[in-house]
């Protein structure tokens, strides 16, 4: 245990204060997904993430996302296990033929008023695998999309500036 | 031992059976050997070989005017021996492999969703990568079906016939493909008494994405880059695993530095899932502590590779003939610096997890995969180390440049959710000693040497040790250098079979630990 605790002091907090990236500000952008999430869900974003047919890349920037750098929690998002506590579906994918019927289903279980937005160049336009026998190419061929972030796969950092783009639009 | 010492007691064998060899290559596809046999005599020549404990690694078809050629892979002492065959296209039919080696099963089913082809005696008639989206006549990778060929309406696929519930306090619990965490679609079906597991049935094929269909006709930079889509945590060796079939096919060596830097990329990648995935069982059984601790460092890695490679996964680093990106000198440094990072952690962080009671009470005898078992399945990567085979091509059969590097393998026995956790510790500081060595002794030089399209035919094999295991990619040239048929084979084929056995008599809370020390690849076998 103390060996636990001493890891925990040295490790000290990584969570980013400052961007170290030349990209756009990453406090910024943590900034207004804070405010978004408390304006448009009182502080509290459940997301359920739907993987129609991606190749697993777009889900472990995802992942990323929980890490102690990004710790999209501290904002108040949180990722929920069934489409039934969402209020955001991320979906990657290219939304495969196979997928489209669990897709639509999950959808359907989401509760209105819900945000849909499609995650990686797959989920955007079938990216890589396109559209043929096997692939819709692209979530908006199978249901309504509210904002894309696009990236192969995007980064945490993208993912936080797609998730606030969504947020802030206006509603559908 | 020379490689391919013991061809000829199997050829002897077959010639006891009296199984026709037609014509053998050792170039055609090489380091592989390539064995000509008759369609007749496939089912006796899997039975023969094994009897003769060969390995059973992989079988892919191709139409080729009125003929399906058919290609199986046997493996010993990791050398790999292709069997190819030929059938008639109107009416493939062919013995199965599956009642001598039971990790054939899905494989060939997905031959006969894709192609057509009719095994006979093979155990289970269910549909793998076909859903109810195309009909039942019509066959992919045929030459008659379109690539572009509108699916039929999307509706619940109802039909599949999983093993029924039977017995009194028996039940089922039906779960996916949209799963709990942030992971890849896949159904899971439970027969369960109490916490119980009975038994489980996987029912994949959610993430077809038909690779194998739209790799025709591209170019070799096209495939590439598909390739390192089959599955995107495995993108280096994927991508590797298919420009080395591709090299070879074109009879192109690419510069020792783009050989080193692969090697570089790859046991990079190795690293990154190990860690991930070694934080990812911890949380699975509520130890927050290891989870923060190896994606932190997991995040740090990725940012190297970005830094280094412009690419936090190093996607589309492996081109065919070389590399795309060269490190510079202080890129090189930044990448040292990681070793030293993990070097200077690691320490502190095993000895918690090796005397943490609460891991040992919850990853120790969880998920036994037996030794019989793993070798009956052919299972391959870390989760043969934990069930005691010894097996990694990079040591068995090593490509350049682990030719010339010390790979040192852990092996353990015990078969659990602990043992396959510990491979990937210990896999670690292996890929570490690697690194450090790849780095000291990086040839000068270009890193990539121009493409140029082989002629018409040619054909070739990729084998490279992925992080999950052996990673079989077969490629083939049509005409103007496009691709005419790709097939890569990942390991998930053969561990996914494997969690199905591991689970019985395991409590169904400790299925995700399970389902995470396993980490099948959807993606990867869905194709
Ligand atoms: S966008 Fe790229 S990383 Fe994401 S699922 Fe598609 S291929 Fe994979």
């Amino acid at each position: 245990m103390l060996r636990i605790l001493n890891k925990i002091r040295k490790t000290s907090i990584v969570t980013e204060p400052r961007p170290t990236t030349g990209e756009a500000a990453l406090d910024e952008i943590s900034e207004r997904l804070r405010e978004g999430v408390a304006r448009r869900f009182r502080g509290s974003l459940a997301i359920r993430a739907v993987d129609a047919g991606s190749c697993n890349g777009c889900e472990l920037e995802i992942h990323a996302l929980n890490n102690s750098f990004y710790d999209v929690e501290r904002f108040g998002i949180h990722f929920v296990a069934s489409p039934r506590h969402a209020d955001l579906l991320l979906i990657t994918g290219p939304a495969t033929v196979h997928m489209e019927t669990a897709l639509l289903r999950t959808y359907a279980a989401t509760p209105d008023p819900k945000l849909v937005v499609a995650v990686g160049d797959c989920a955007a336009c079938g990216g890589e695998f396109g559209c043929s026998y096997a692939s819709r190419g692209g979530i908006a061929n199978v249901l309504p999309v509210d904002a894309v972030i696009k990236g192969c796969p995007p980064t945490p950092q993208a993912l936080m500036e797609g998730l606030l783009e969504a947020l802030e639009k206006p509603r559908r | 031992m020379n490689p391919f010492d013991w061809l000829s007691e199997l050829l002897a064998r077959f010639q006891d059976e009296h199984i026709l060899v037609q014509r053998g290559s050792a170039i055609a596809l090489a380091p592989a050997h390539l064995l000509g046999i008759d369609p007749e005599d496939w089912g006796r020549a899997a039975q023969t070989a094994a009897a003769y404990d060969c390995r059973w690694a992989g079988i892919w078809a191709e139409e080729r005017g009125e003929t399906l050629q058919v290609n199986a892979v046997l493996v010993r002492n990791g050398d790999h021996l292709v069997l190819r065959t030929a059938i008639p296209a109107g009416a493939p039919r062919l013995d199965s492999h599956t009642p001598y080696f039971p990790g054939a099963d899905r494989m060939e089913r997905h031959l006969r969703d894709l192609f057509g082809v009719d095994f006979s005696d093979h155990p289970d008639p269910r549909r793998w990568s076909r859903h109810n989206r195309w009909p039942e006549e019509a066959h992919p990778l045929r030459k008659s079906f379109a690539a572009d060929q509108a699916p039929l309406p999307p509706q619940p696929e109802e039909d599949y016939a999983f093993i029924p519930v039977q017995g009194a306090g028996a039940y089922e619990i039906p779960v996916g493909p949209v799963h709990a965490g942030i992971i890849e679609p896949g159904h899971f079906r439970f027969l369960a008494v109490g916490e119980t597991v009975l038994n489980l049935e996987e029912r994949f094929g959610y993430t077809h994405k038909g690779i194998e269909k739209i790799a025709e006709g591209r170019d070799a930079f096209g495939l590439a880059r598909l390739a390192g889509r089959v599955c995107g945590d495995t993108t280096v060796h994927h991508a590797w695993a298919a420009c080395m079939a591709m090299e070879r096919a074109a009879r192109l060596a690419p510069p020792p530095r783009a050989v080193a830097l692969r090697a570089l990329l790859a046991e990079r990648e190795r690293i990154a899932n190990h860690l991930g995935d070694i934080g990812a069982i911890c949380n699975d059984v509520g130890f927050a502590f290891a989870q923060y601790q190896f994606s932190r460092l997991r995040e740090l890695w990725q940012r190297d590779s970005a830094a280094c490679f412009g690419h936090r996964l190093m996607m589309d680093a492996v081109i065919p003939g070389g590399v795309a990106a060269d490190p510079d000198t202080p890129q090189l440094q930044r990448l040292r610096d990681g070793n030293a990072r993990l070097r200077q952690e690691l320490p502190g962080l095993y000895p918690i997890l090796d005397d943490h009671p609460s891991l040992e009470d919850r990853l120790v005898t969880t998920g036994v995969l037996a030794p019989e078992t793993a070798r009956r399945l052919g299972v391959l990567g870390y989760m043969a180390k934990a069930s005691g085979i010894d097996i990694d091509l990079r040591r068995d059969h090593p490509y350049a440049p682990y030719d010339h590097l010390p790979v040192a393998t852990p092996l353990f026995s015990a078969g659990d959710v602990a043992a396959r956790m510990k491979v990937r510790m210990e896999e670690i500081l292996h890929s570490l000693e690697l690194l450090d060595k790849l780095l000291d002794e990086l040839p000068p030089g270009e890193v990539q040497r121009d493409w140029r399209a082989p002629a018409a035919d040619s054909e070739g094999l990729g084998l490279v040790e992925g992080w999950r295991g052996e990673i079989l990619t077969y490629v083939r040239f049509g005409s103007d250098g496009r691709v005419a048929r790709f097939f890569p084979r990942d390991p998930s084929w053969f561990n996914w079979p494997a969690l199905e056995q591991l689970i019985h008599g395991n409590i169904v809370p400790d299925f995700p630990v399970c389902n995470k020390s396993v980490n099948g690849s959807y993606s990867g076998q869905d194709l």
